[in-house]
């Protein structure tokens, strides 16, 4: 179990972690998530000790990796971003030497190493210098060295980053094989990898927790929040008129019109309704709909949106926002998909644009 | 610690830096054996000692300059010091390691005066004596060069800063030639390199006020002193850059057959000295 409580690290000026603090339970895989430079590097290596921090306590199963950093690095097994390999040593080299380092009894060494070297399937490779590798083997040698001795938490940098998609598959697998029995931490910029095997995810931007829970759960969050687009060939009053008599609309927000056709988004709960109900409102009042969007919120977005806040005035937002507040988020997430519509960029459309294409049809039919 | 020896001295031998390390120590004294003790049949292998430290400022900066620098570059320093290895256990498994290879050569050194005794008189006891300062004395070189490559990524910038600052103390002896002996000369010397020190430690600690205070009052000190007893500032700076004369603990074993108990306890000092000074650097890494 590793305790992270109100980490802080500067660099100079630079704020890189920013009062982090979480709780990793044990048994379980936890995915840091967030794009370059969010601070996952860092976290990470001040709590495997390699960087002390600014401000802030790191305990892992009870110990103080800076008070009892023998007892605490002994819990844990580390793969850098960079893999921590000595080209000029080979593999099997390389592990004897790691098993030297992390202590573990002569009489077992053997046994050990050829135990990870099975398991990330190096042994053809044991007796290859280290610098004839390739970068997918030397990926798998700096797994192999964090693994070695099997600790109890195993935390790995970006372990997937420059293989090919079938040793990314080798590795996730291999991971998913290691939480049965360890604790496994790994960060990833990549959404889909960490949706796939992680049971937590925790999102870092600007070197804050801006969200932290199940997959399943930070998708719930926004479930409830779903934005449409409209263009109508009608005024802007004529809108705004036919708008107002359909039920369940949050907000409306108009984006474009000259006149004869208005732009509008449209905020509101989800709901299968919707939809055709904007669809007869202004069929029945003839006026023709040449666009109908919906923009449902993935994982994805809540991603974007939580790590997207470049201004420090937004940041200031999520300093305030409780992780596990939904309303918050969702908030938060109809914000942005409002930029995003109006910068004409549909961040993920769904069967539903389908749906809408043909409504438009028909429409122009009826039209005719 | 052990396993950090272990793998250093291993890849000592597999880049080559060790066997060329070894090659250049023993070609050179082969050199200088051939020709003061076998061709001019002079009876003490010292003296060849003495003549060959000059080798150190080009041998120990080739040795020492990958130690840390290379594992900063390579990022293999966050496998060390994220394992269960102490600090001061990577630092003295790299320096003994280093020292180990720079062991080969001295062993190889030691049949030099059983050669000598092939011939005639031979003179052990200062041959084998010196033997020790001698590497001892490269024992000091090879913390100071670690020191060095613990400050930088970059193996080019260790080896020359620790060329630099060995050829310095080479040096020292003569430059203490050209130094002022008179009182006023030493008090504006000292003001001088007060000066640098304090301009130093305004620029780690960033702080006006403390770097006015010290300045002044070293100023202070220095004058005050300068009037009660000026003959205390007479050739100061010129016995202290003595002091940094390494060399002259070998010479005294080497010329004046002396066993300097107090100069190899000297040397013992600057080396724990430097060994700290590298642990201090390798930790105040992790906090910047």
């Amino acid at each position: 179990m590793i305790e992270v409580k109100h980490l802080v690290k500067k660099y100079g000026n630079h704020l890189a972690v920013d009062d982090l603090s979480f709780t990793i339970e044990p048994g379980q895989i936890y995915g840091f998530l967030g794009p370059n430079g969010a601070g996952k590097s860092t976290t990470m290596n001040i709590m495997t000790g390699y960087l002390g921090a600014t401000e802030g306590q790191v305990l892992i199963n009870g110990h103080d990796i800076l008070e009892e950093p023998e007892a605490a690095k002994a819990c844990v097994g580390y793969l850098p971003e960079q893999p921590p390999l000595y080209l000029d040593m080979t593999t099997r080299e390389y592990l004897e030497f790691v098993a030297g380092l992390k202590k573990i009894k002569k009489a077992e060494r053997e046994k050990e190493i050829q135990k990870v070297l099975d398991l990330v399937k190096l042994t053809d490779m044991q007796h290859r210098l280290i610098k004839n590798l390739s970068k997918g083997y030397r990926q798998r040698v700096g797994l192999a060295q964090a693994v070695l001795g099997f600790p109890e938490i195993i935390i790995l940098d970006e372990p997937t980053v420059g293989l090919d998609p079938k040793q990314i598959i080798e590795i996730r697998e291999l991971i998913r094989d290691l939480a049965e029995k360890h604790t496994v931490i790994l960060s990833s910029h990549i959404l889909a990898e960490v949706q796939e095997i992680c049971d937590y995810i925790m999102i870092i931007s600007h070197g804050k927790l801006v969200a932290s829970d199940t997959p399943d759960n930070l998708e719930q969050l926004v479930q409830g929040a779903e934005t449409l687009r409209i263009t109508a060939k009608a005024g802007k009053e004529t809108t705004a008129t036919l708008l107002s008599k359909v039920d369940g609309i949050t907000s409306v927000d108009y984006l474009a019109g000259d006149g004869k056709t208005t732009s509008v988004c449209i905020t509101a709960p989800q709901s299968d309704t919707l939809c055709e109900d904007l669809f007869f409102a202004f069929a029945d009042a003839r006026c023709a709909l040449t666009q109908l969007t919906t923009t449902r919120i993935s994982l994805e977005d809540v991603f974007l949106e939580l790590t997207q806040q470049d201004a420090p005035a937004e940041a200031d937002d999520s300093e305030n926002a409780d992780t596990s507040d939904a309303e918050n988020i969702s908030a938060n997430i109809d914000e942005k998909t409002s930029d995003y519509v109006s910068s004409d960029f549909d961040v993920s459309k769904d069967s539903m644009d389908l749906a809408a294409d043909t409504e438009e049809v028909d429409e122009n039919e009826s039209n005719i | 610690m052990k396993a950090i020896f272990k793998r250093e001295l291993q890849s000592y031998f597999t880049s080559m830096i060790g066997c060329v390390f070894v090659a250049f120590m023993v070609a050179i004294t082969g050199v200088y054996f051939m020709v003061y003790n076998l061709n001019y049949g002079y009876p003490y292998f010292s003296y060849t000692l003495q003549g060959i430290v000059f080798v150190f400022l080009i041998a120990i900066p080739i040795l020492t300059m990958r130690c840390f620098s290379e594992e900063r570059k390579n990022k293999t320093d966050q496998l060390l010091l994220t394992s269960q290895v102490k600090i001061y256990e990577v630092v003295l498994g790299k320096f003994f390691s280093m020292a180990a290879v720079f062991l080969i050569p001295v062993l190889i050194y030691c049949f030099f005066p059983l050669i000598i005794k092939l011939q005639g008189e031979a003179h052990f006891l200062v041959d084998y004596s010196s033997i020790l300062a001698f590497f001892l004395l490269g024992c000091v070189y090879i913390s100071i060069g670690m020191f060095l490559s613990a400050l930088t990524e970059s193996q080019i910038i260790a080896a020359i800063s620790t060329f630099g600052v060995l050829l310095i103390l080479y040096l020292a002896n003569g430059l203490t030639n050209f130094l002022p002996t008179t009182a006023i000369g030493n008090l504006i010397g000292l003001i001088f390199i007060l000066t640098v020190i304090v301009l130093i430690i305004f620029r780690i600690t960033k702080n006006w006020f403390l770097s006015v205070v010290l300045e002044c009052a070293g100023i202070a000190a220095a004058l005050i002193t300068y009037l009660v007893k000026s003959s205390l500032f007479e050739s100061l700076l010129s016995n202290w850059l003595g002091k940094l004369y390494l060399t002259s603990v070998l010479d005294n074993f080497s010329t004046n057959y002396l066993f300097d108990i107090s100069g190899l306890v000297y040397y013992l000092s600057v080396i724990f000295v430097f060994v700290f000074l590298t642990i201090q650097t390798l930790q105040k890494r992790r906090w910047s």
